[in-house]
């Protein structure tokens, strides 16, 4: 209980003259206390959020040494191999970073890593976000703002990796305007005006420079900064576990633990991205030599996060129309943009959509268990799916190297699994969750197996049986039963059938809802948990555990798992289910 | 119950068995070590340090997770370390992290001001020598970072409550009451003249970023129709910007990569012009005579001696196509893998190409090098909309 | 009880487990998998030539596919016949012929024949037709070599698939167009100047053979150069660099975010806690065995 610290009289002095002027003690004490909860997967924001300051820093002191310009040079620099040959500056300014400025290759490197790691790190936490349901009300906005920084995290690796001028990137830059010449009617007119004329002319990297060093990281910066705002003031979301209620946030505060631990994170981050540059060669530019129109590498792949475009483009068939003086070429344009519609406009509209099916208006701060949402996770799945079909897809020419498979053999069961693997992930994982569902109610109805074996009196051998602690307990019944909305056409009491239930919408509504809706209940523990209740319900049957629609809290009033009077069962809990909803 | 009962804390024993996992009631309090439960007293009034109570923030921390110390109703945060021996230990452990990370970052200003660079050995050293002194201290700070946080610091846990983020009622009513106050008096909605003109005012001003980027590039007009291929133009390989001749390329299964002479360091019309010529055998080549509307697109007469020039500009979205398979007579495009047969007349076979690869026809000028004998007679490259 | 077996149960243990595990793994792939066998070495060609020689050993080895006389087995293997002597040093020096089967690309692999063999039996076949003849030691040198046009050339007419890195590509129906490791010079001469399998020819009209030089140069300096940034993961570019980031970055950081927001534990050396804070470490109750443990162990977060 010892708070015997000394403030140093330079540090309070200048908080004084701060505080003079800002009213600051109240504000900061307040932020300082602020709750943080502890779990892993919470981190993975924070792994893009330090990667950016990171890709700030390097990128400041790359910015000192490039050159964004596409004049031609002859190289006479240190990499003796190139002596002699043309180059634009942005390639020589390139390889003098890389041989010819001590730190540069290093510099170089962690920055190419950071933006890979960025993004990588947004994939994994928009997934954990996805899985747990954090994207609800309230946070919707927060989601949104997070898409658009995945899209802009895409364009600002697209332009970055670009900048060099060297041959994979280039013959990245020329699919990109052969695509863009492709689109219908202005096709012609944007590839031109990105480019200042034909491909490849002379504007494309100072444009990009400007883009990728100005425009889109102001952008970032503002759209992180309203992220994290949002996010500390509607503070984060959290894990099921005892004591977290809906109006509770349970952690560590900010001063000194959270603070402590994000300066841990960032140095952790930081040297795993400098270890990856010392030992893990990436771009290495000079191999592939200086961009040329002429020429072109095997295993010419863009960057990761691009590579859905590419598998899209590898896998598409040759569809193209000509009518009448115009030509539509749909085998450029559908994957040009038909993955990433689906995949960030369907993130885009997730969470409107499942509020629309669900009726599920209330406030939601502790996250769903991935199984408890079978349909989220089976349609979560299902696009995890696609985006890796896709993305093995681009990638197949070295597959077909390295594994020693044919070819055109990869792309037509690509062309298969883009449309299967879905189907097929959706209906497993589905059924996966409810059998972890399944296995939940289980474990509360039966308790833990102790593999102790003991003769009852009358000669009866049992298995003694222990129940889960408390602590389990509750992340297990932290389940909320999904709302069911009236079936389509059903009529109320007046006889009157609901509005919102008519018509093909109401309809689609119907069955979207019933899909939403179907969860395993949790039987009600009479006896050994093998009565009739024991067995699994979907969202028609069982009334008792439908919540109301809209109800504020939705707090899981519905779990009947027999009040304590668990007999048989090893009898142990005393504290009656769904206490620690109360707050 | 049996003593196996209480070996495993089974009804109500469990609590015993050194697991001081304690249950509490509502913001109740815990006495002792954990062996007692205890429901009941309401919390003391929170202290209040300095200031009115904040909305929304509980000073009452939660009762600490069962195995570490702290939370037995104090509300501050520990000055002490919850174990003092393994805290010795542990800051040992922190300050000797911290002490190597110094010394690492010490070594790399070491290495930079040691270690030069200007060839590749030595830039591979100099990489190795930074990279690895900055991971070092790095990954020191955060293992010092963290058993700092971890083994250092007290275990503490606090609970916080979430204020409503819906607004009262009356915050709402007094929001549009003011709204409504602040429009009347701004007249917005009283003088339409007004606003419709406003609008009508921003207007042009909204357009105008889009028009000042007009001058972006220049309208492209048919300049996708045509390369820079002309009557009499040579071939030139590329690279060594030699002509070449059928003599010279009389090896069959030959392909090398030709550009136009004149403009052979033009890559603007490189990216339009590059071609390849392919060598074949007597009788091999079977190019069909095709027309695209009225227009010749394709013949025999365009080659010379078996050798066929094809656009290496690939019609898919322009990758230069160049793997040349001599066995199979197949151009693949290495980069969506489009498929063209080089004795049909680059018709595809694979892939995403939409059009075979247009044919450049090929004469010889007088002193017998292969030159073009026009410009291709159809657009090369990707498709477009106005292609036709 | 032995310190590891006191933390068998620790968390930490499996990782540890599984780490060695992984590290054991490793080093007897390392042990036991060796280098791949390299081919004849290339010397300058011996001015003694013993067409007989070759013929014998020719119609011992090569005829049984290629016929006697080299005149060829439609279906199986072609006509010799005008091949030439590069082609056969080439082909049998990088192991790929005698092929071990019909129709099959061919791989390079060890060769069984000396080069004293393959000189005869490459004489014997150039007898037969003529054709591109083994380069001597001064057509290979790459002295004086342009190594920046040898860029151009390989970037133009090599890379696309054989890979600018060197690291070789796929081509179709299952070929692929091997990596550029362990050619001499005197091979990749002579695969330029004979076309071997799907590989085009490069005849010394359209790339001469000074050209050719500088694209041995080219590719020897290449692949001898150290790669300054690190390990090259392959030279196949983004496709192994998205994997690191993932696998590795990734992973590792999930692991050490798991680690920095794990619960606390009562530590190994807690001796003497603080009276009136901390758990009572195992207070002389009930003695725990391991089905006590706390159920943080159920707990599926």
């Amino acid at each position: 209980m010892s708070t015997d610290v000394n403030i140093p009289k330079a540090l309070s002095g200048t908080g004084s003259w701060l505080d003079d002027r800002f009213h600051g003690a109240r504000g900061l004490r307040v932020f300082m206390r602020k709750v943080f909860p502890d779990h892993w997967s919470f981190m993975l924001g924070e792994i893009a959020l330090w990667s950016f300051v990171i890709l700030l820093l390097t990128g400041t002191f790359l910015s000192l040494f490039f050159v964004p310009s596409m004049n031609e040079v002859v190289y006479h620099g240190s990499y003796i191999k190139l002596d002699g040959i043309r180059m634009s500056e942005a390639y020589q300014s390139t390889l003098n970073i890389s041989f010819d400025v001590r730190g540069g290759l290093l510099m170089r490197q962690i920055h190419h890593w950071a933006a890979d790691l960025f993004m990588a790190a947004l994939t994994i936490h928009m997934l954990r976000v996805f899985f747990t349901g954090a994207y609800r009300k309230p946070r919707e906005v927060n989601w949104l703002i997070g898409i658009v920084l995945f899209t802009l995290g895409l364009l600002e690796g697209l332009f970055g990796y670009s900048l060099p001028d060297d041959q994979l990137s280039g013959a990245g830059l020329r699919i990109f305007e052969g695509a863009l010449q492709g689109i219908p009617i202005v096709g012609t007119y944007l590839a031109f005006f990105l480019f200042g004329g034909p491909f490849p002319g002379t504007s494309i990297v100072p444009r990009m420079y400007i883009i990728h060093v100005l425009l889109i990281p102001g952008l970032i910066l503002a759209l992180i900064t309203a992220h994290l705002f949002i996010m500390v003031h509607q503070k984060h979301t959290q894990m099921p576990a005892k004591g977290n209620t809906e109006r509770n946030v349970t952690g560590q505060p900010f001063f000194p633990y959270f603070m402590a631990k994000g300066g841990a994170w960032f140095f952790f981050i930081f040297g795993a991205l400098a270890f990856l540059a010392t030992f893990a060669q990436i771009n290495p530019v000079w191999l592939y030599g200086p961009y040329t129109p002429v020429a072109i590498s095997s295993a010419s792949q863009p960057d990761f996060y691009m590579g859905i475009l590419e598998g899209a483009l590898r896998m598409m068939p040759a569809w193209e129309y000509s009518r009448l003086g115009h030509t539509l070429s749909l085998g450029v344009l559908i994957p040009f943009a038909l993955p990433l519609t689906i995949i960030l406009g369907g993130a885009t509209f997730w969470p409107f959509f499942e509020q629309w099916a669900t009726g599920d208006k209330s406030w939601h701060n502790i996250n769903d268990r991935p199984r408890n949402a079978p349909v989220r996770t089976g349609v979560g799945m299902a696009a995890v799916v696609f985006y890796g079909v896709l993305w093995a897809e681009g990638a197949n020419d070295v597959i077909a190297d390295k594994l020693q498979v044919p070819l055109y053999t990869i792309t037509w069961i690509a062309r298969i699994l883009v449309f299967v693997g879905p189907a097929v992930a959706f209906i497993a994982t589905r059924r996966i969750c409810l059998g972890l569902q399944r296995k939940d109610r289980d474990l509360l109805e039966h308790g833990l197996e102790t593999g102790i074996i003991r003769q009852m009196p009358n000669g009866e051998f049992i298995e003694v049986e222990r129940p889960v602690s408390e602590e389990s307990r509750a992340v297990l019944e932290a389940k909320k039963a999904p709302a069911l909305l009236p079936a389509p056409g059903a009529e109320d009491e007046n006889g009157v059938p609901s509005p919102a239930s008519r018509g093909a919408m109401g309809w689609a509504r119907g069955v979207a809802n019933r899909a939403f809706a179907e969860t395993i209940v949790a039987g009600n523990g009479h006896g050994n948990g093998h009565g009739p209740n024991g067995h699994e319900a979907d969202g028609h049957a069982d009334g008792h555990e439908a919540a109301a629609v809209g109800a504020g809290e939705g707090s899981g009033s519905g779990h009947e798992i027999g009040s304590g009077s668990s007999e048989g069962s090893g009898g142990a809990t005393a504290l009656p289910p769904g206490a620690e909803d109360e707050s | 119950m049996s003593e196996m009962d209480e070996t495993l804390g089974v009804s109500g024993g469990f609590e015993d068995a050194g697991d001081p996992e304690v249950l509490e009631g509502p913001g109740g309090s815990v006495e002792s070590a954990g062996r007692h439960r205890v429901i009941g007293t309401p919390p003391p009034t929170p202290r209040l340090l300095g200031g009115s109570a904040e909305p929304g923030s509980s000073l009452v921390p939660a009762q600490g997770s069962p195995v570490e110390g702290g939370g037995h109703g104090e509300e501050r945060m520990s000055g002490e370390s919850d174990y003092p021996s393994h805290a010795r230990n542990a800051e040992r452990l922190v300050v000797f992290f911290f002490l190597l990370a110094f010394f690492a970052g010490c070594g790399f200003i070491a290495a930079y001001i040691g270690l030069g660079v200007f060839s590749v050995d030595k830039v591979f050293r100099s990489n190795l020598a930074l990279g690895l002194s900055l991971s070092v201290t790095l990954f020191s700070l955060g293992m010092g970072a963290l058993i700092w946080v971890r083994h250092l610091m007290p275990d503490y846990e606090m609970v916080e409550e979430r204020h409503d983020l819906r607004s009262t009622n009356a915050e709402r009513a007094a929001f549009q009451e003011y709204f409504k106050e602040g429009t009347a008096a701004s007249q917005f909605v009283r003088r339409p003249m007004v606003r419709r003109t406003l609008m009508l005012a921003t207007l042009p001003l909204a357009l105008a970023p889009v028009v000042l980027l007009r001058d972006a590039g220049p309208l492209p007009g048919t300049s996708l129709r045509h390369t820079v291929w002309s009557r009499g133009r040579r071939l030139l390989v590329y690279g060594t910007n030699q002509p070449i001749s059928p003599a010279e390329f009389s090896a069959p299964g030959g392909m090398i990569t030709i550009v136009p002479d004149g403009y052979q360091d033009d890559p603007d019309a490189l990216a339009k012009a590059a071609v390849i010529i392919i060598k074949f055998r007597p009788g091999e080549l079977n190019i069909p005579t095709r027309y695209a509307g009225n227009t010749l697109i394709g013949t025999p007469n365009w080659t010379i001696d078996n050798i066929v020039a094809y656009s290496k500009i690939c019609t898919h979205v322009g990758c230069p196509v160049a793997l040349y398979e001599q066995t199979t007579h197949h151009i693949l495009c290495p980069c969506h893998q489009s498929t063209f047969d080089a004795t049909t007349g680059a018709t595809v076979i694979f892939g995403p190409a939409p059009r075979p690869l247009p044919q450049l026809p090929l004469a010889l000028d007088s002193s017998g090098y292969l030159v073009a004998a026009s410009d291709f007679t159809q657009p090369v490259g990707p498709s477009f909309w106005e292609r036709g | 009880m032995s310190w590891i077996k006191a933390r068998r149960r620790r968390p930490v243990a499996g990782y540890a487990a599984l780490l060695l595990g992984l590290v054991m793994v490793t080093v007897l792939y390392g042990a036991v998998a060796g280098t791949g066998g390299g081919g004849a070495q290339a010397q300058s060609p011996s001015s003694q030539s013993d067409i007989a020689a070759g013929e014998t050993l020719f119609n011992f080895n090569c005829s049984s596919c290629h016929g006697f006389g080299g005149v060829g087995h439609a279906g199986v293997a072609p006509s010799l016949i005008g091949a030439g002597a590069a082609a056969v040093d080439f082909q049998m020096s990088t192991g790929r012929m005698p092929a071990k089967e019909v129709g099959a690309e061919n791989e390079r692999k060890p060769t069984t024949f000396t080069q004293q063999q393959i000189y005869e039996i490459a004489d014997y076949v150039q007898s037969l037709g003529g054709g591109p003849t083994i380069p001597d030691a001064q057509q290979v040198s790459t002295a004086g070599a342009d190594t920046a046009l040898g860029e151009e050339l390989f970037s133009a007419n090599c890379a696309q698939c054989h890979n600018a890195g060197l690291s070789g590509g796929a081509l179709t129906y299952g070929k692929d167009a091997p990596p550029l490791t362990q050619a001499t010079a005197t091979q990749i001469y002579e695969a330029m100047l004979t076309g071997p399998e799907a590989m085009p020819v490069f005849g010394d009209g359209a790339i001469s053979p000074q050209a050719k030089r500088d694209i041995i140069a080219y590719v020897l300096e290449t692949r001898s150069e150290t790669s300054p940034g690190g390990l090259t993961l392959g030279r196949m570019g983004p496709v192994t660099e998205g994997l690191v980031i993932f696998l590795g970055g990734m992973g590792f950081l999930v692991l050490i975010a798991m680690w920095i927001t794990a619960k606390r534990r009562e530590p190994w050396d807690a001796a003497g806690s603080l009276p009136g804070s901390g758990s009572g470490s195992g207070s002389g109750s009930v003695s725990v065995d391991a089905l006590d443990a706390p159920g943080d162990a159920w707990t599926e977060h």
